[in-house]
């Protein structure tokens, strides 16, 4: 009797899938990768962020807003920002999809939350830049 | 068989209801200190991103102008401003820590049973100890 042919990744899959190197679900590691990446940035911006605001602890309205103006504060502000809510993004979505499993519910959930975090993102980048600039 | 049981259905590609597998429930399973941190790290996780919208309203607030940043100090002052705030320094260390301790486990680093408890009681201690300190650091800036 012949032996079964081994079942390797080169066996089982398609050239074109091979070459491409995305898997089933079409988009490789992109959503794990981007997770870590905007985690990793997140650390020394946390740092910063919190540092910041011991320092700004009871500040008045002139002393808060000239901190944001400032162009180094400016960008880490908007860095932060774009960091944290694509990084909220990536979570909750995983979290979406292992607790809801009717898939119109999901679906409707995962626009909703996507949609809600991207109105707080670009608020948050609005205010930050009407101060600023 | 349980009621639990019947519910866990599906349907094959062809339309028809098989049974699936149960797996055991987890109210079976002792709370240990590995699911305890695992499931934190979600619930803190959802906690922050509520949570940004507290900063958004900040920032919003102060491009609004003088008076409603000064309202917006006023809450954040009060008691239940303070709490929400105590809540959210804490969720946020405790996310932050746990964090690092998860890249670390991408990196291949940690992954024995020793280990990952030794990394988890210090990250509870971590993120307690950088709560405390941080607005200790604010109350002395405040005066």
């Amino acid at each position: 009797m012949a032996k079964p042919a081994k079942l390797t990744r080169a066996a089982m899959q398609s050239g074109l899938g091979r070459a491409r190197g995305l898997g089933a679900a079409k988009e490789g590691v992109q959503h794990w990768w981007v997770q870590r990446l905007t985690a990793a940035a997140l650390v020394p911006l946390t740092l910063w962020f919190v540092a910041s605001v011991i320092l700004l602890t009871g500040a008045d309205h002139a002393t808060v807003s000239a901190w944001i103006a400032r162009p180094f504060n400016t960008v880490l502000l908007l860095c932060l920002l774009g960091a944290t809510f694509w990084h909220a993004s990536l979570g909750l979505q995983v979290v979406i999809e292992d607790y809801i499993h009717r898939e119109r519910t999901r679906l409707a959930a995962l626009l909703a939350v996507k949609a809600v975090l991207l109105l707080g993102a670009l608020s948050g980048i609005l205010a930050v830049l009407r101060v600023a600039l | 068989m349980d009621a639990r049981d019947a519910l866990m259905t599906g349907t094959t590609s062809d339309g028809r209801l098989v049974r699936r597998p149960l797996s055991p429930h987890l109210q079976v399973y002792r709370p240990q200190i590995t699911s305890v941190l695992s499931i934190s790290h979600r619930i803190s996780g959802i906690a922050l991103a509520v949570g940004t919208f507290l900063l958004v309203s900040w920032l919003l607030a102060a491009a609004e102008g003088p008076s409603a940043f000064a309202e917006a100090q006023a809450f954040m002052g009060s008691f239940l401003g303070r709490l929400m705030l105590f809540g959210w320094t804490l969720a946020l260390f405790y996310h932050f820590c746990n964090g690092i301790r998860h890249l670390a486990w991408d990196l291949g680093h940690g992954y024995d049973l020793e280990s990952v408890t030794r990394t988890g009681w210090f990250t509870v201690g971590a993120a307690v100890g950088l709560t405390l300190l941080a607005w200790a650091l604010g109350y002395a800036v405040m005066g």
